[in-house]
Formats: structure tokens, sequence, C-alpha cells
């Protein structure tokens, strides 16, 4: 089955004319056990192209994780290659640091630095990166404004609620101007009503700052919600099972759940998922 | 005031109380049931010593002495145990080569060395710096090496995810990290480092409170022994009270701090 072809088009017509941002290219992982090798990722193929939002979406452990993490740099692949913008991230194991430059990752847990203020945690990539105090927190503090902390620059992550430090590490992770952002399950520690809020929230960041968006959830309405696509991995080994489009025109309000398309689309993910408990 | 903060204050009224009424009970059960001073002078009789001892210029002489040599061995103590803590901790090869040794030279009783750095460095100061840092370097050290390892593993993602070299790493959050385990370990160490000091003036020279104690026991001065120690426990607080307050200032985000946990 193929959701493709139950779907209309493609949901803006200049997307096809968008550059590919991300070429993902025979990528497999095998993880070496004691018990044998596990085949965590077999022959995943995708492309996205610029100011894309592709949600992943699986069961845990389909290695959607370990794709993202990939992706990020984090994690070596075993074989095949992730192109950022047309370079090769990964070179015989290791990362060509000029292409993590270009990512920004956003994980389950804030990981916040306790010792240091949210103003300093959103600069961190700045001050790592030799910019000046002055100039990095006049950054920290612009991309407060775009989170909604501006009134707790100079609180400490401790003194935040989940949601807020969720915002502070996605604050963090677009300092550096970031053309991909990279999140791996961000809201799924938070509670339902922070966590939509927080999906209106990331819609709106994402088209502020132009980036392109991929997105690990294992809830099919958030996936839909946010992405223009939904990429469903099938795990043992993990592989694209079939990609959903979602004909919806981003920034989607909370309405559109309601909506015909919106459902058509969580139907079928649904059944496709559902299918794999037959198997 | 709420129960939070009458935690914080409760313990600044109840304690003097409490010693008031340890002193009352003391003084009024000497008294009564007419305890010979050689055994247990009234608290009376141990404060006027104690007057006439912190009236003498000798007395701050050998509180100094003292408090030096805790100072100095406690900081050398630290200082290489928070490096061989790090390296240790760092290259694990090189960890379980050393480690059977460590153990062994841990489990020994380092006052029982005593004699043999009497021995060697003679009945100065230096023996008893020795015996300090000795003491004082173990509980850092092993809190050390614990701590350079328990860096969170999504803090280590970040830097990752951020470009962060292997240096940038060690600065922004390894030392961050670890300072909680540095304060945990001093907090045990500079109260060993007491003892070492205390223990080593026992034995060896003729200065430094510990030398007092030696002397006022000689001379059966049970009231002056007893003035002695009330010193010498007030100089281990003190040191104490340095550690945490450093602490405080150092690590103001440690939840050891700030409180026993967030709240919400």
């Amino acid at each position: 089955m193929h959701v493709d072809s139950t779907l209309s088009s493609l949901p803006i017509a200049e997307d096809a004319d968008r550059p590919v941002e991300i070429r993902i290219d025979g990528l497999q992982k095998t993880y070496k056990t004691e018990r044998g090798s596990v085949e965590a990722l077999s022959d995943i193929n995708l492309e996205i192209r610029r100011r894309e939002f592709v949600s992943l979406i699986g069961r845990s452990g389909c290695g959607k994780t370990t794709l993202l993490r990939i992706m990020a740099g984090l994690v070596a692949p075993t074989a095949g290659q992730v192109e950022v913008g047309g370079k090769s991230l990964w070179h015989n194991g290791t990362v060509d640091s000029s292409v993590i430059k270009r990512l920004g990752v956003v994980f389950q847990d804030a990981n916040l630095f306790p010792w240091y203020s949210i103003e300093e945690n959103i600069a961190l990539p700045l001050k790592l990166r030799g910019v000046k105090k002055r100039e990095r927190l006049e950054r920290a503090r612009e991309l407060a404004g775009l989170v909604g902390l501006e009134k707790f620059l100079r609180s400490y992550p401790r003194e935040l609620s989940g949601g807020m430090r969720q915002r502070a590490a996605i604050a963090r992770a677009l300092s550096d101007n970031p053309e991909l952002l990279l999140m791996d399950e961000p809201f799924g520690a938070l509670d339902a009503l922070t966590r939509e809020k927080m999906n209106l929230e990331i819609q709106r960041i994402a088209l502020a700052t132009e980036a392109t968006v991929v997105f690990v959830t294992h809830d099919i309405e958030e996936a839909v919600f946010l992405g223009d696509r939904v990429v469903h991995l099938t795990p043992r080994p993990g592989r694209i099972k079939d990609i959903a489009d979602v004909p919806l025109s981003r920034p989607r309000a909370m309405e559109v759940q309601t909506g015909q398309e919106f459902n058509t689309v969580v139907a079928e993910l649904r059944a496709s998922l559902n299918q794999e408990d037959d198997q | 005031m709420n129960r939070r903060k009458l935690i914080k204050v409760l313990p600044w009224i109840t304690t003097p109380g409490l010693l008031v009424v340890l002193f009352v009970v003391w003084e009024l059960s000497v008294k009564a049931l007419n305890v010979s001073p050689l055994v247990l002078p009234p608290p009376s009789k141990v404060f006027e010593n104690l007057g006439d001892l912190l009236g003498k210029a000798s007395t701050w002489q050998n509180v100094q002495v003292t408090v030096i040599e805790i100072a100095i061995g406690f900081s050398v103590g630290v200082a290489a145990g928070v490096v061989v803590g790090v390296l240790l901790g760092k290259l694990p090869l090189l960890e379980a080569s050393v480690r059977p040794l460590i153990i062994a030279l841990e489990v020994i009783p380092k006052v029982a060395l005593i004699p043999l750095f009497v021995i060697w460095f003679g009945f100065g100061m230096t023996t008893k710096v020795i015996i300090a840092a000795l003491l004082a370097f173990f509980p850092v050290m092993l809190n050390v090496l614990l701590g350079v390892r328990s860096v969170e593993r999504g803090h280590r993602d970040v830097m990752q995810s951020i470009n962060a070299s292997r240096w940038q790493t060690f600065t922004h959050l390894e030392v961050k990290s670890m300072m909680p385990h540095v304060f945990a370990g001093m907090e045990t160490a500079i109260v060993l480092a007491v003892i070492g000091t205390i223990v080593g003036e026992y034995l060896g020279g003729n200065e430094g409170l510990g030398y007092m104690v030696v002397r006022t026991l000689n001379e059966l001065n049970a009231p002056a022994l007893f003035a002695v120690i009330l010193m010498l426990a007030s100089v281990g607080l003190a040191m104490y009270f340095i550690v945490t307050s450093f602490k405080r200032v150092a690590i103001p985000w440690h939840e050891s701090v700030y409180g026993r946990k967030a709240e919400g």
C-alpha cells in the first residue's frame, strides 16, 4: 500500500521546485551485540526539500531515533550517506563539522545545562564558536522572543516548567541559524495541553526561521498536524514503509484536526501502522 | 512563616538553645552528683579556663599553627585529588591498572603511617601537612573519578550536536558537572584533614592544638583539656563552614545548594 496514491497532489505547488536539502542514500545501520547483530535501519532512501516539514513516525524500536541521530551526526551509519545541501555528512564514520554547523538538534529532554542561565544556554553554541558576548546575548534575547521566553532570560532551567525548558532548547538549536532542524520527540515528555500549544508554536517558528524540519514522533495526529509529509518507518529492520502527503497548507490551526483531509491521512496512517501487528 | 522558611531558620534557634540546655544539665548534674573535677569539670570551670587560655598569646600561636597545617594539607590533598581523579576518570586503562594499588592505599589506616612520617619529616609542620593532605586526597579523588564519568548522556549529545571541541566539552560540561562531586569530596576531606592534623600533633611536635591536648592531659588539667577540645571543635566547625560557604558561591545551581528538590 502506498498512501500517496490515494491522496491529492502536493499541497503547495512550488514545493517540487525547491532544491533538495537532505538526501539520504542507501542508509543502513547494524548494531553489533553479544548475541549477534541487529539491523536497526535497512536501505533508507529519502529526499527532503528546503523548508519542508517532514514527520518521522513509527512504533518504538522502528529506528526513527537512530535515523535522526545519524542525520544529527551523533551515530555513524554502517553504510550509506546523508547529504545536507549537497555535502556529505559522514566520512568513514567521522562527521564533517562544516555540515554539522548547518544543523540544530532538539532532543526529547531539553538537556539544558543547569549551571547556565536561560540566555547563556541559548547562546552556548555561539559562545563555543567565539561570538562576542554582547552579540550572542543580543541573539539570545531575539530567540527568547521568538519562543516566548523573553521574561526568563536570567532564570535558571530549574525555575522553568517542562514546556518552557523545551522552548529554551529549541531556541538554543536555532541560535546558529541552522538550515535544518532535527527534532527527536521534542514534546513527548510534555502534558497534552502544553504539547498542543507547542505544536502551534513550532509551526510558527519553522516558518519564521525558514528552516527545514525533520520531526520524530510516535503520535499519529501530531505527525500529520505538523508534517508536509509523514514518513512511516516499520521495525525489524527499520525501513520506510510508506510516505503520506498531507494536503494542507502551513501554518495550520487546531481546527484542521476536525477536517476531512486531516482525518483521511490519519486514518490511512493508522491502518498502515495497525497492519504491522498482523504481520 | 511558611514551612520551608521555618526549616531554614529553625537550626539557628534550636542549636544555641540545645547547647544551653546541655551546659545547664551538665553543670547541675556535676554539682548534684559531686563528680570529681578531674573526671568531669563543670562547664563553668571549663569556660573559665577557656577564657584564661584565649587570653594567652601562646594559645593563639597554637591555633594558628593548626589552622595553617589544616589549610595547606587540605588544599594540597584536594588539588591532588582533583588532578588524579580527572586523569583516572578520563583514562580507564590507567585506572584499571592502578585500581588495586589505590584500594590497598585507601584501606591502610593512614594514621598508622604517622610515626613513619615523623621519622622521615621530623616533628615540624611538614609531617602534619602530609597527613592532612593524604587523608583529604582519597574522598576527593574517588568522588571526582565518579564525577568525570557521570556526565549526563543527553548533555554530551548537545555538545556533540553543537560541534563542541574536546576542550570545550571539558570546560563547559565535564568540569561543571564534576563540581558537585568535588564539593561532596571536599566536605568529607575537610573533616579528615582536621582529624589528620590533630592526630599528627598528638604524636609528634610541640605546637598546635593537638599538642595542647596532650600537654593538658599530662598536667591532668581536665578543665583546660575540655577548653582545648572546645577550641578544636570550633576550628573544625569553622573549616567546614568555609568549605560549605564556598560551595554555595561556586555551585548555586546544584540541588544540594538551592534545596532538596525543585517544586512544581
